[in-house]
């Protein structure tokens, strides 16, 4: 029987499909090579803070890097990485359909992608920027280098966003299995489609600020720069209207695959389904009104930091209820403890660290003090990383037999899990005390006395990248069996685990109708 | 609770730092309970619901309307506790009382520039009394800053543009350490400051007179001081490797093309001028973008830079 990797083969097949399975698949290859590219500049820059004092880099190159680690993680791995990847690979079969709305234009968004992507690695090799990766003015503006170059690449990639956001939104509305209403999807489908209206509401957003930025670089019209009539603080709520809701863009399809994980391996129907489902819609709307609490030392007026401090307040009610209601799940359950719910659980204990450590920073007096301190990238760290690059891991594990019809080894899924836990602890607690201690951020050079917890950090961030490396292992080795996945191996209910592992190009053979709820497992008790 | 303040933050150094850290611990309690007891439902639910077979029958419990009005409700009152308190304390230190020294603070790539109403002027250092309220009033003259005393918990950006104030009452004498914390490009990690909190009359002595002990250093080892502590090394390497500014190893006696194509013998009264009115001759391939040090350096100090300089070899 021929299945969606072994229908046609070539690489014309791959570069011309309209799939959304392979589509999803080349997104997944390529988006983590992209962190792979990330990691190892987040190596290089934990080394260099072994010492206080210039050793391995300059300040100049160390700035470098600390950019292109932030521009190539968020742009070019978190934000594509679950959506495009997974979102593509999975969505479709979960509504029971044949493929996204629009599969054209699902592969030109996998093409803007690798065009933004390579214009960004152009500005890479033709010198790089040191601006960060929010390319705050008058910096960015006036300094030379990449900056135009880097900026169009960005821009580039938002199309890519846009497009992938455009058919998500579609393909739920329009293409859901007969019987299937909008209370009978998934919940993953619920965070996809949440994040898919930021990602068409907001970036286009950040397109217009960076073309803004080019203009005003490449014309001197005057817009940020104080010495051409500019505003240099108009540019970070530009900047920040777009990228705060782009961390919900991050974070929302990581919640969306552990609203999966969770009920499948508890073997239990999922707890408030309504209250995540619209926890999600209210993440995604409140998300566009509290930019400007990346701004309360900025210069901005006291009544918008009140504001924009209320509002951070508010945005935080929705995720805790999200994580009682995971916990309301797991009570009473069958709890297996296989690796993808081991990372739903590590995602549970670390995203409420990053969610818990979000108060201080969203508190006025308390963010004067840390903000722009390794508080803030510690806090970041935790949500992003903790959280969806972990709830990310947690859909690797659990959708890779699905994806490549094959099942990797749980022993060294467990060993691995056990190294990426400690070591990320050991990397990013510490950076929560150099935070409050007064450690700025973005730093080559530092004071002495915060040696001790550096080294620390970049002791854990070893222990963290060997538990990466054995992962790549025992993943890339599974590859290399004979296919052994069967179609449903962790007793899932929703509609992807109803076909064959890996699934035929046309996804079913019959369509499936929808009999029971996403999170009906059988047998089970009549209701309490 | 006090050994886990001291282990958490930095000393207390201005009055603000007393509330600041108030808040900070009641946000960390809230912190530990709500951790403590996600982590332990958890831990209680992974053992004592542990699948004990395949297939095993669950009950079937969807939603408990209950539940989600408490979960939503307690964590909303305690973020707002969070959000009034925070806001309070943010509100004091946004307004200066009327009597405060004001100083203004220039930023720029990457030092901090400092004008006492009396004249004074001094870079990368200043000298505050203890007790007494101080004003800053801040721009940059190039891309933003960020004034940042970690002791103080206290930080407002610098912008090219308009002007930000900043205000505090240092309670603790000694030094504290200025940082900047906006980033501002190569330098920014180098571009720290002192603040010296001094009793009443220390602070009298040294505003009329400067500082005592640095008059009393022989001079290569005055300038040795005067060229970290005034911002010369950001720009002027001392080991030739190129800056902002020129290197300053084997520079002295030798000749130098400036931009207007005039060769130029690095003598003393050459480096006096460079010090005094830095856009009189600029070395050919620099910018001239360095700040003048008229009124900020006395004559013995000037001296002192130059009998440094000679010293470079």
């Amino acid at each position: 029987m021929s299945d969606y990797l072994t229908e046609s083969r070539g690489l014309r097949s791959w570069l011309f499909t309209l799939d959304h399975k392979r589509i999803g698949v080349m997104y997944f290859w390529s988006t983590l090579a992209a962190f792979a590219l990330g990691g190892v500049f987040a190596m290089l820059m934990r080394l260099s803070l072994l010492s206080p004092k210039e050793t391995i880099m300059t300040a100049e190159t160390y700035n470098k890097i600390f950019t292109l680690h932030g521009a190539v993680m968020i742009f070019l791995f978190i934000i594509p990485s679950i959506p495009a990847a997974f979102g593509n690979f999975v969505l479709p079969l979960m509504l029971g359909a044949k493929d996204v709305a629009f599969p054209r234009l699902n592969l030109a968004s996998y093409y803007v992608y690798v065009a933004g992507t390579l214009i960004l690695l152009g500005g890479m090799l033709t010198g790089g920027i040191d601006t960060g990766w929010t390319f705050y003015t008058p910096y960015s503006s006036t300094i030379g280098g990449s900056v135009s170059l880097m900026t169009f690449g960005v821009f580039v990639l938002g199309f890519s966003s846009i497009f992938t956001g455009i058919n998500f939104v579609a393909t739920i509305h329009k293409l859901r299995a007969p019987g299937m209403g909008w209370y009978q999807m998934p919940l993953f489908a619920w965070g996809i489609y949440a994040t898919a209206i930021i990602q068409i509401l907001a970036t286009p957003v950040l397109g217009i600020t960076l073309v803004l930025l080019i203009m005003e670089r490449v014309f001197q019209v005057g817009i940020f720069d104080a010495k051409l009539g500019g505003d240099p603080v108009l540019f970070q709520h530009f900047f920040w209207f777009y990228s705060h809701p782009a961390v919900y863009i991050m974070i929302l399809p990581g919640m969306a695959i552990i609203s999966e994980v969770i009920p499948v391996f508890s073997r239990k129907t999922i707890f408030g389904y309504r209250a995540i489902a619209y926890s999600s819609l209210a993440i995604a709307f409140v998300s566009f009104l509290v930019w400007g609490h990346h701004m309360f030392v900025s210069g901005q007026s006291q009544l918008a930091a009140a504001i924009f401090s209320f509002l951070t307040f508010l945005v935080a009610i929705p995720s805790g209820v999200k994580i009682w209601n995971w916990l309301a799940t797991m009570y009473r359950g069958s709890i297996s403890l296989q690796a993808p719910m081991i990372y739903a659980i590590m995602f549970l204990v670390l995203f409420a660290i990053g969610g818990l450590t979000g108060l201080f920073l969203g508190a006025l007096a308390v963010d004067v003090d840390l903000h722009d301190t390794y508080f803030v990238v510690a806090h970041f760290h935790f949500v992003m990383m903790g959280g969806t690059f972990i709830a990310y891991l947690a859909g690797l594990h659990y959708w890779w037999p699905k994806m490549f019809g094959r099942t990797y080894s749980e022993k060294l899924a467990r060993l691995s899990a056990a190294l990426i836990f400690v070591g990320f602890n050991l990397t990013f607690l510490s950076q929560f005390l150099l935070g409050s201690r007064g450690m700025p951020r973005r730093y080559a050079h530092y004071l002495p006395q915060f040696q001790p917890l550096h080294v620390l950090s970049t002791i854990g961030s070893w222990v963290l990248a060997l538990g990466l490396l054995i992962m790549l292992g025992y993943l890339v080795a599974s590859l290399r069996k004979k296919r052994d996945a069967p179609a449903n191996p962790w007793g899932g209910a929703t509609f992807e685990w109803e076909t064959s592992s890996p699934p035929p190009a046309h996804n079913f053979d019959h369509t499936p109708v929808l009999t029971h709820g996403p999170y009906d497992y059988e047998p089970r008790t009549v209701p309490v | 609770m006090d050994w886990l303040r001291s282990l958490l933050l930095p000393v207390e150094g201005s009055h603000y730092a007393r509330r600041v850290d108030d808040l900070y611990m009641f946000i960390m309690l809230v912190c530990a309970f709500f951790f403590v007891l996600v982590v332990g439902l958890l831990t209680v639910f992974i053992l004592r619901y542990r699948r004990r077979r395949p297939g095993e029958a669950t009950p079937h419990i969807t939603e408990n309307f209950r539940l989600e009005v408490l979960w939503t409700a307690i964590p909303l009152g305690i973020v707002m506790v969070i959000f009034f308190w925070g806001f309070n304390g943010y509100m004091d230190a946004t307004v200066a009382p009327a009597n405060a020294l004001e100083i203004q603070v220039t930023a720029k790539q990457w030092l901090w520039q400092f004008e006492y109403p009396n004249g004074t002027r001094t870079i990368n250092e200043i000298h505050v009394p203890v007790g007494k309220p101080v004003k800053l009033v801040m721009t940059s003259d190039d891309v933003i800053h960020s004034f940042f005393v970690p002791s103080f918990r206290l930080k407002a950006d610098v912008l090219p543009n308009r002007y930000t104030e900043l205000w505090f009452t240092p309670t603790r004498e000694g030094l504290h350490v200025l940082l900047c914390a906006e980033y501002c490009g190569r330098g920014h990690s180098d571009m720290s400051g002192k603040v010296w909190v001094d009793s009443e009359d220390k602070y009298q002595e040294w505003l009329e007179k400067g500082d005592q002990s640095a008059q009393s250093m022989p001079l290569p080892q005055l300038g040795a001081l005067l060229y970290e502590s005034r911002g010369c090394a950001t720009c002027h390497s001392l080991d030739g490797t190129r800056g902002q500014g020129p290197s300053f190893k084997g520079i002295f006696g030798t000749d130098v093309r400036m931009t207007s194509g005039q060769v130029v013998r690095v003598d003393e009264n050459y480096i006096r001028e460079s010090i005094l009115q830095p856009q009189a001759k600029i070395v050919e391939g620099f910018q001239g973008i360095m700040p003048t040090f008229q009124g900020v350096l006395r004559e013995r100090e000037i001296l002192a830079l130059i009998e440094f300089i000679k010293s470079q070899k």
